[in-house]
């Protein structure tokens, strides 16, 4: 495959930054999008140029590392994958990819594609853990029975990687759902229940520090994400939110 | 927001109904908007809740629509919104501008002439009055064509609004939110295009008079 590949490359957080042009030629369908990257940073590379910066660590759709805007959708055109896990063969000979990095107030960009990612570890920071005293004998948490149905809905809240992809394929640029996934995986189970209203108005307080917009349930986060974190936990953190602030001191 | 809102949808389908037995009977829809117009608890408790609501609600819009702007200050590129969401979820505020534009002069048409007659000239109570106001105001075209094409934009903003805000309101479950999208899409359907039918009754039959 022949391509050509529109991208924004800034060189710092000064730098105004700008879309460019490179054509890619030899491409494989059975390349990974990021391994098509590598392959235009190694021609870049040779030509004496600077390489593209882009963000990336486990290749396998776990680590929530990799990001990318590419052609107008967080992670690309397909569904519950990261960018990593996006094939080539999703495009077409000819074809003209734009890629960008997220956008948003609270995700300033370092360089080229790279974004600071910072505000969603401050979120999680303000409340996304349970306080359990860890010297001497810890408990071992099987021994508080959960019901199956709760612990599979904290389990798929738990398993939000952090990528940002909602934060960045929102109009609003809200960070609703990545919370919710976080505020919901502790406010399921029991051990969660005991800082749960606290935690949920922390973090909600905190999302709102840092710039991120809200939330008026257009559900795109929800398609982008890649792994499917339901709109449910955002109406749960609702909930936990009004009950936190109607019975809270 | 969403409690404006849901305060608003219900205001909406006591309106409908109201308007609704004008196209089945003249004195009956005198006698109700008698009732709404003269009794103390609707015209100085209800009123201005509804006032406050519909303020609040397009204020809160608006203050949302800008706070949500300032949170991407650099745009993208390329940015497929229509990827992941429908048309009327991401165009609320444009939706909403056509209602208020609306309301505006639904407001010099109806409340301010209304006020003006009970409450600055004084005149007196005639309970027989509504229905001849109510089709003469329909006798106008263009009022007409600006009504429906405003009432297609209010069913774009329920279309999505109605399922949003039991959303906001962390109402979200296996069990009734299917229910509660269909009612929304009935609603966002049925209510615009009943008032639509009842201001393209009174035009068509007022000008048989
Ligand atoms: C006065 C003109 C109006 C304006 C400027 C306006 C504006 C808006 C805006 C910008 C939103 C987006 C906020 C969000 O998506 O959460 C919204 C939501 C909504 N609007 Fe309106 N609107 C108006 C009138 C109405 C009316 C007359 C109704 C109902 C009869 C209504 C029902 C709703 C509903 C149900 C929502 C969703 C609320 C939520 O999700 O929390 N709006 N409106
Ligand atoms: S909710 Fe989904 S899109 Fe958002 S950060 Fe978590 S995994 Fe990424
Ligand atoms: S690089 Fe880890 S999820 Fe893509």
């Amino acid at each position: 495959m022949n391509l050509t590949l529109k991208i924004w490359r800034q060189k710092n957080k000064q730098d105004k930054g700008r879309m460019e042009t490179y054509p890619v030629s030899n491409i494989s369908g059975d390349m990974s999008f990021l391994e098509m990257l590598d392959v235009l940073n190694e021609q870049l590379i040779n030509d004496g140029k600077e390489p593209v910066a882009f963000d990336h660590d486990c290749r396998e759709g776990i680590c929530g590392m990799c990001s990318l805007f590419i052609n107008g959708e967080a992670h690309g055109p397909g569904r519950e994958i990261t960018t990593c896990q996006l094939h080539m063969r999703s495009f077409k000979d000819g074809d003209t990819i734009h890629i960008e990095p997220w956008r948003a107030a609270a995700f300033p960009v370092v360089k080229d594609l790279v974004t600071d990612r910072s505000a969603l570890d401050r979120i999680m920071n303000a409340g996304g853990f349970v306080s359990v005293n860890t010297s001497g004998n810890t408990i071992d948490a099987n021994t508080i029975p959960v019901p199956k149905a709760d612990a599979d809905k904290a389990f798929d809240a738990a398993t939000c990687i952090g990528c940002g992809a909602c934060v960045a394929t929102c109009k609003n640029a809200s960070a609703m759902l990545f919370t919710s996934a976080k505020v919901s995986q502790l406010a399921l189970l029991p051990q969660g229940k005991v800082e749960a209203h606290d935690r949920v108005l922390n973090m909600v307080h905190q999302m709102d520090l840092e710039g991120f917009g809200n939330c008026t349930n257009t559900g795109a986060c929800e398609v982008e994400c890649p792994k499917g974190i339901s709109l449910e936990n955002i109406a749960r953190m609702n909930r936990e939110y009004l009950s936190a602030s109607v019975t809270g001191e | 927001m969403a409690l404006s809102a849901l305060f608003l949808l219900i205001f909406l389908l006591q309106h409908f109904s109201i308007n609704l037995i004008s196209v089945f009977s003249a004195d009956a829809f005198n006698e109700v908007s008698h009732f709404m117009g003269t009794n103390p608890l609707v015209q100085f408790v209800m009123q201005p809740i509804l006032m406050f609501a519909v303020v609040f609600h397009f204020v809160m819009g608006f203050v949302l629509e800008i706070q949500n702007k300032k949170a991407r200050p650099q745009k993208y590129a390329y940015y497929k919104g229509s990827a992941n969401a429908s048309w009327m979820s991401r165009n609320m505020a444009i939706s909403g501008l056509f209602i208020l534009g609306f309301l505006a002069i639904h407001m010099w048409d109806f409340w301010f002439p209304e006020m003006q007659y009970k409450y600055i000239a004084m005149n007196p109570e005639d309970p027989t009055r509504y229905f001849g106001e109510l089709q003469h105001k329909f006798g106008d075209v263009w009022r007409v064509l600006v009504y429906c094409i405003t009432f297609v934009f209010l069913g774009l903003h329920l279309m999505h609004g109605f399922q949003s805000a039991f959303q906001s309101m962390g109402a979200n479950g296996s069990r009734f939110t299917p229910t509660i999208k269909t009612i929304g899409k009935w609603y966002a359907i049925v209510i615009p295009a009943g008032f639509i039918f009842i201001a393209l009754f009174h035009a068509l039959n007022g000008a048989n008079h």
